[in-house]
């Protein structure tokens, strides 16, 4: 089938026509992601990077530009204050630091409530396990915000859990959940347990029952051979589920803004405060540039553990 | 205000729409106009109307400034309009398409011209003021009968502010409206530009931060209403929704408006029409439409915004005409300010010290 449509005279006469500029099959391949981040990736990153080193105007839009044509040629401005701004001013390091508070804590919490969880689904039977499955990604189902919104219900003065712990008399006064740190936590570990739980679920279930069984038979306990075998074999799982769930919460704005207080200070708040607040665009894309070289180093380390991982697979 | 979030891609769509049938983009205030407007405006002249809304000054201007909105009218604040004027954002009006403009009440009209000289390039949609809403009931309650309800003390005095704290305050997000009023209460000029007088403002929100609840510019309108805060700096018309809201609830809860004795920031929402309009003569149409005395009537009527169209005036409530909170005594106009625009230095400064404010650090 196959190769009658390979050796047909429409693919022949296709191939020799893209041969003619200088493409192969294989090249086209390479060529569609390639494409794809060139147009969605670079291209705005490298307009991100030029509006940072703009100086901030009241004009439409409200930047300088770079390069201006002057009667003898162009004059290049480049401006470096954005950058300074970051140095200068304690606000940008500590919100960077508290994203990466929140985000460390985030994936923690999201790790030891998710870990036990796609354990469970991997090791149930193989009917029970298309359903645990399917209830993980069912809330993907409904927007987002609507989930998010939802929490607000449940948290607030007069929200579903204080009306129910004070009709059974257990608390006097309403609990303050709402605005704090604690409703941000509870927002994003809700919303970002699926990006732990199925990495880990596709790693854990890839296990080799025969380890563990060698391991019991030569008497080591349920807990030696969790932490002997289990959770070392899981390690590229539980790294691909962390960064999924680390690197996207660092610049979460939607959750913080609707759940968190004021004084939780994230950096996509710092951002947006930039952007919208102070007009200031070169000051916010160096917020951007910076957050993203923050980033660079946990996707590196993410596109490390997948490669451990692909060639643990090309090893069996 | 429960779909500002979903109005953004909503955008997008009414953008591609816009080429086939005559349509008319308006950006507005979230509840911020009378139920049935765009439904007579369409009755009356055949264009569909695609109506979104915000609730910050801020991401309006974002918009406004990265241009191609696809909007047709929108409504800034005056001190926001004079710079997007500035930038170059506005399109000059054609008064020969707006001869309702002689229903405009003229010393407002000249009032507002402070901030877009000869008025050309916007028109007084809704006026209002910054002051204080509260819970009648909760703040007797927590302070009895002496409580300061005709006074920023409610809030800047840590005595009765502390006390307050327990059934939650709120204020605006808004630094160019919260700091003037904190110098105001100094005895400072709410309108200056000095970093020490800002930083003085600052200082004085910093001792009664713990005693704020969030800083939010709409939420407050259900919260109060639900009885869930108890004091709210907000925008005048706000409170008297939320007022309007707990009423219709008949939950108990009794809300009220006052412009604190010391003063309060006066400012004026204007139409007007961006120079990359879609559909510039619609926007000539729809703003000469709400310009209509009956029609501004309606909308005051529903929102509770003082109006700026002197020909309405016998049309509104008599209950909304006489509320001093609403359209206040020729005694308290005398201590109303106005906003000033800010260059980049000052802004963020201000920027700086609100966002210390509001993280309490």
């Amino acid at each position: 089938m196959t190769e009658a449509v390979v050796n047909s005279k429409p693919f022949q006469w296709t191939a020799k026509f893209l041969a003619k500029f200088g493409l192969s099959g294989r090249g086209l391949v390479i060529a569609v992601p390639t494409l794809w981040l060139l147009v969605f990736f670079l291209i705005p990153f490298i307009v991100v990077l030029k509006i940072s080193f703009a100086e901030a105007m009241i004009a439409r839009p409200p930047y300088s530009k770079l390069i201006e044509p002057t009667d003898s040629g162009f004059a290049i401005n480049f401006s470096f204050l954005s950058y300074q701004y970051l140095v200068e001013d304690g606000l940008y390091l500590a919100a960077y630091g508290s994203s990466l508070r929140i985000a460390f804590f985030s994936t923690l919490f999201a790790l030891l409530i998710g870990y036990p969880m796609a354990y469970f689904i991997a090791r149930s039977s193989g009917q029970w396990r298309n359903i645990l499955l399917m209830l993980v990604i069912m809330p993907f189902w409904t927007s987002f915000l609507l989930r998010v919104y939802a929490w607000i219900g449940i948290l607030k003065g007069n929200g579903y859990i204080n009306n129910l712990l004070l009709s059974l008399g257990i608390i006097n006064e309403p609990l303050v959940m709402m605005q704090t740190d604690f409703a941000v936590y509870v927002g994003i570990v809700y919303t970002y347990l699926p990006f732990m739980i199925l990495p880990l679920y596709a790693n854990l279930v890839k296990l080799d029952g025969s380890l563990l069984e060698a391991s019991s038979d030569l008497g080591a306990k349920p807990i030696m051979t969790f932490l002997t075998i289990t959770l070392p074999l899981s390690l590229p799982g539980i790294l691909a589920g962390c960064m999924l769930v680390f690197i996207p919460v660092v610049g979460e704005f939607v959750i913080p803004a609707l759940l968190g207080g004021p004084d939780t200070n994230m950096i996509g708040r710092v951002l947006w405060d930039e952007f919208f607040r102070n007009r200031d665009w070169p000051t916010a894309s160096a917020v951007a540039i910076i957050m993203l070289l923050v980033l660079v180093l946990p996707i590196m380390l993410l596109q490390k553990a997948q490669d451990g991982q692909n060639q643990d697979k090309s090893g069996i | 205000m429960k779909n500002k979030l979903i109005a953004v891609p909503l955008m997008a769509l009414a953008t591609t729409v816009a080429a086939q049938a005559e349509t008319l983009n308006v950006y507005n205030w979230s509840d911020y106009i009378a139920e049935d407007t765009i439904a007579k405006f369409t009755e009356a002249t055949g264009i569909d109307v695609n109506y979104d809304v915000y609730d910050s000054n801020e991401v309006l201007e974002a918009k406004m400034l990265a241009g191609s909105s696809g909007y047709d009218v929108v409504v800034p604040t005056s001190d926001f309009l004079q710079r997007q004027i500035m930038a170059g954002v506005y399109q000059k009006l054609d008064f020969a398409k707006l001869p309702n403009l002689k229903n405009m009440d003229q010393d407002l009209m000249a009032g507002a011209a402070g901030y877009d000289p000869g008025n050309e390039h916007s028109v007084i949609y809704m006026w209002g003021t910054t002051g204080i809403g509260y819970n009648v009931g909760k703040v007797q309650e927590l302070l009895g009968d002496d409580a300061p309800t005709d006074s920023w003390a409610l809030l800047f005095d840590p005595q009765y502010s502390s006390k307050l704290a327990e059934c939650g305050i709120s204020v605006l997000d808004a630094p160019t409206e919260l700091l003037p009023a904190a110098m105001n209460y100094l005895g400072l000029d709410p309108q200056s530009t000095e970093k020490a007088d800002f930083e003085k403002g600052a200082e004085l929100l910093m001792t009664i931060r713990p005693n704020i609840r969030y800083f939010h510019s709409s939420q407050y309108i259900s919260d109060l209403a639900n009885g869930d805060i108890c004091v709210s700096v907000g925008w005048s018309g706000d409170v008297f929704q939320a007022q309007a809201r707990a009423d219709e609830a008949d939950n108990g809860v009794e809300i009220a408006y006052v412009i604190p004795k010391e003063g309060a920031l006066q400012w004026f929402d204007m139409m007007a029409i961006p120079v990359d309009a879609p559909n510039p003569d619609a926007a000539h149409k729809f703003i000469n439409f709400v310009m209509d005395a009956q029609i501004t009537a309606d909308i005051t009527n529903y929102v509770w915004y003082a109006n700026g169209n002197a020909a309405s005036m016998p049309l509104v409530d008599e209950e909304i005409t006489s509320d001093p909170g609403i359209f206040p005594t020729e005694e308290a106009k005398k201590n109303l300010w106005s906003s000033k625009v800010y260059g980049q230095k000052t802004d963020r400064v201000i920027t700086g010290l609100w966002t210390k404010i509001k993280t309490g650090k």
